[in-house]
């Protein structure tokens, strides 16, 4: 067939691109991709912000490695800032000052990296809370997410080992928390410590060894991952919100070229032209000021940077002691006693555990509590998953608690309170905040609901108060339009599903609790407005009746 | 004056009114009050010694709290061998008097002047030996080392003060306070003297010259200002998450609200 009709182009530009063409078949990619659609959303862009502040990062870091030492040799520090000079340093420390005060745009490229690092993190946190709170987690896409969990735990990873790399006092003190927490391990946390840093702790080998898992493992893993995570994308389609038209089996929306192609294309210079911004403005972790780790003094005013703040904040919450009651316990084995150091343990461990246990598990969690096994390509709107969004807001409140005691210090000084009265209260809030949020924000998405309801069944009030020739005066109401009531009416509805017997009719334990559960998230609902409902509203002709008759559709 | 009686009922008479009245009386009030202040100066500089004028106004200011010849009560310790540098300071930053009774003194405009507080420290101080005032010499930021006194700084203050000096919590509302500011003087003396929760550095445990290195540290990272832009006030990362989590996101989410936005 090729032979008989070969196209031959005319142009030079045409041969050149048929040549290659004709050997690689991109035209064919560039149709197929080119056409693929993509929906329109300002929340859906916060995953492209992490990866456009990924892709910077990893321009911003080669310039670093092209001027840093990774090297724990000990230096006399001869550079242009003088609070320094003279003083003994790592080489690390005193290349990341060279950086900083001698190599030419070095220290706004430390700032693009840092900067970007930060935001980098915070995107890919609210990208995740959008895709939780909009229910995009679900069939088909249970992997992806956990995909996309990964990559969190990894960008913290990244975030953490760069964080130490210049060595100064401040990620020196993180680091010495790193170190307790191994050391905190029955039996093999004094090993482990010694494996990690070579020796006992700082010692001359962690720096380089940071350096490898930051510049190499660690960034292979990521772009490892994201292609995975947007190879997935692609294969899945995009989620899209309801609204006329959209449905389980289509995306309304644009095509990659020529509109995403430009728009993705413009916003990387956007992300790119902001990260610039601020790391031109705004000084981000001044190590000059921080001077070389020395294991001996400790900072006031010493935290991680945000993304790890929510575990330095739990070791902070922790007590050592409850009464008289001790966490530290020393156990007798038989070569010797070994301690197990709870109070450093639990915070440091089992908190973040949990949460990433929960995030991970959780599309199997919904999945099994509400037997809803279909393929899910429409998003909920929050409010019309109330257990859900009650969920994370939970999760959130339980995150935000712990983020906010590794500034405790800050709080105490800048609200004019006492750190200890600090501790306290968020000690309390740990374990009461998640369930008034669960309660507060599942209360907001019902009383939401029933909103849509009243307006769906007598519309929008519309502001105009009519007097009747017997002098009563009422409201006149504006019914929506179909569009709006498409919206407002057809929500995936998630009911209680009682205890279900198998083959042999027998209700086993693990089904009972699916059902105590399941009662626990949907036996308050507000069921959407059907057809029926909507018509008697209408043949009535007057709100009032309607409230009254059909309140019972309300449940609860 | 008809002209004058037409206006009477201008909506804006009652303003006017207000306002004439207001300048009338805040005028009469700032006259007054430069009065009675010249007349406090008067009796300042017309003192015999300035232990004796010293005893006199730590009686009338002071033996509230730390009992009549600086003995101490319940509320306030004994003054007797703090030292001239004790007063100075207390006095000087306005710690002293006390607004209020709390976790710990807070630094407010100095309440006497300089003379006055010169007076006091000298009575405080001919009550028993204690650190003096330092002279001139050894608060000379020029002399010292910068380097060396960063060095000292790190292993002594920032643990209480911050690495850049910005200060930080200490237990149940007490704070160690930002040195950003303070002079030379002052910070010399609560080394010396170990004002509210701070520990006394003496002379054995940092020298003075050592003392000196640490001022010049101090006003060097002052005026070299921040490196890279603004510093978000020295606070370290939280001050920076902050800063990503709202202005960072919060722009990038402008801009997303704008590439996505279309006439519908």
């Amino acid at each position: 067939m090729a032979t008989t009709n070969e196209y031959t182009p005319s142009t030079t530009t045409g041969r050149l691109a048929n040549f290659v063409d004709s050997r690689v078949g991109a035209s064919g990619m560039v149709k197929e991709f080119g056409r693929k659609v993509f929906p329109d959303h300002w929340s859906f862009m916060f995953g492209e912000v992490a990866l456009y502040t990924f892709v910077l990062l990893l321009l911003s870091g080669t310039f670093l490695t092209f001027f840093f030492d990774p090297s724990m040799t000990h230096v006399t520090y001869n550079g242009s800032y003088v609070p320094l000079k003279g003083i003994g340093m790592s080489a690390a420390m005193a290349s990341t000052m060279d950086i900083s005060f001698d190599v030419r745009g070095g220290l706004f490229m430390r700032q693009v990296h840092h900067w970007s690092a930060l935001l980098f993190v915070a995107s890919l946190s609210v990208h995740m809370l959008r895709v939780f709170f909009t229910g995009a987690f679900r069939r088909p896409r249970e992997l992806n997410w956990v995909v996309g969990g990964v990559l969190l735990i990894m960008g913290l990873a990244a975030g953490f080992t760069g964080y130490s790399l210049p060595d100064d006092l401040l990620s020196g003190n993180g680091l010495r928390i790193i170190d307790g927490v191994m050391k905190a391990l029955p039996i093999v946390g004094t090993y482990l410590s010694m494996f990690f840093f070579g020796g006992e702790f700082p010692g001359v080998h962690v720096i380089p060894r940071l350096y490898s898992l930051h510049i190499m493992i660690v960034p292979a893993v990521i772009i490892l991952l994201l292609v995975i995570h947007l190879f997935m994308v692609v294969t899945h389609k995009h989620t899209q919100y309801p609204g006329p038209g959209r449905t389980n089996d289509n995306v309304v929306g644009f095509p990659v070229g020529p509109v995403y192609a430009a728009k993705a294309g413009g916003f990387f210079f956007i992300v790119f032209g902001i990260v610039a911004f601020i790391s031109g403005l705004f000084q981000i972790n001044p190590i000059w000021n921080y001077g070389p780790y020395d294991p001996s003094p400790v900072s006031a005013g010493t935290q991680p940077d945000w993304y790890i703040g929510f575990v330095d904040g739990a070791l902070r919450l922790m007590p050592g002691y409850l009464g008289n009651f001790s966490f530290e316990w020393i156990i007798p084995f038989p070569w010797g006693d070994n301690t197990l150091v709870l109070s450093v343990l639990l915070p440091a461990l089992v908190p973040a555990g949990a949460l990433f246990m929960v995030m991970f598990a959780w599309p199997w969690i919904e999945r099994w509590v509400t037997k809803d096994n279909r393929e899910h390509h429409l998003l909920d709107r929050p409010r019309n998953a109330p257990f859900r969004t009650a969920m994370g807001a939970a999760g959130v409140v339980f995150y935000s608690v712990m983020w906010a005691a590794a500034s405790s210090d800050l709080i105490a000084t800048h609200f004019h309170v006492a750190l200890n009265d600090v501790a306290y209260w968020l000690r309390i809030l740990f374990f009461l905040g998640p369930i008034f949020a669960f309660w507060i924000t599942r209360r907001i998405c019902l009383s939401l609901q029933r909103k849509d309801r009243e307006i769906v069944l007598h519309g929008r009030e519309a502001g105009i108060i009519q007097m009747s020739p017997e002098g009563g005066f009422s409201e006149k109401h504006e019914e929506v339009d179909v569009y709006k009531r498409f919206l407002l009416t057809s929500y995936n509805d998630n009911k209680y599903i009682p205890a279900q017997p198998d083959a042999a009719g027998h209700v086993s334990g693990t089904e009972k609790r699916r059902a105590a559960l399941s009662k626990f998230f949907f036996e308050d609902r507000v069921a959407p407005v059907t057809p029926s409902e909507l018509e008697a509203a209408h043949a009535a002709h007057g709100h009032h009746e309607v409230e009254g008759e059909k309140q019972d559709s309300i449940e609860k | 004056m008809k002209a004058l009686s037409k206006k009477r009922r201008h909506p804006l008479a009652a303003v006017a009114l207000l306002l004439f009245g207001l300048l009338v009386t805040g005028s009469l009030y700032t006259a007054a009050g430069s009065v009675s202040e010249a007349k406090a100066a008067d009796t300042t500089s017309a003192s015999v010694t300035d232990v004796e004028e010293g005893q006199k106004l730590f009686v009338a200011n002071c033996a509230t709290c730390h009992g009549m010849s600086a003995e101490g009560t319940a509320d306030g310790p004994s003054l007797i061998g703090v030292g001239a540098a004790a007063v100075d300071f207390q006095v000087g930053t306005g710690r002293m008097p006390m607004q209020m009774q709390g976790p710990q003194a807070q630094a407010k405009p100095a309440q006497f002047d300089d003379d006055q507080i010169s007076q006091l420290s000298a009575y405080v101080a001919s009550l028993g030996a204690g650190p003096a005032i330092p002279d001139e010499e050894a608060l000379d930021a020029s002399k010292g080392d910068a380097a060396h006194g960063g060095t000292v700084f790190r292993v002594n203050c920032a643990m209480c003060h911050n690495a850049a000096a910005g200060g930080g919590a200490l237990t149940r509302g007490k704070f160690a306070p930002t040195l950003a500011g303070v002079s030379e003087k002052h910070i010399y003396e609560a080394m010396a003297t170990g004002p509210q929760n701070m520990p006394v550095f003496n002379d054995s445990n940092i020298t003075p010259d050592e003392k000196r290195d640490v001022i010049t540290f101090l006003k060097t990272i002052e005026a070299n200002g921040s490196a890279g832009g603004a510093a978000l006030g020295n606070l370290g990362p939280v001050a920076e998450g902050l800063f990503v989590w709202t202005a960072g996101l919060g722009i990038i989410i402008a801009f997303t609200i704008w590439l996505t936005s279309r006439p519908s």
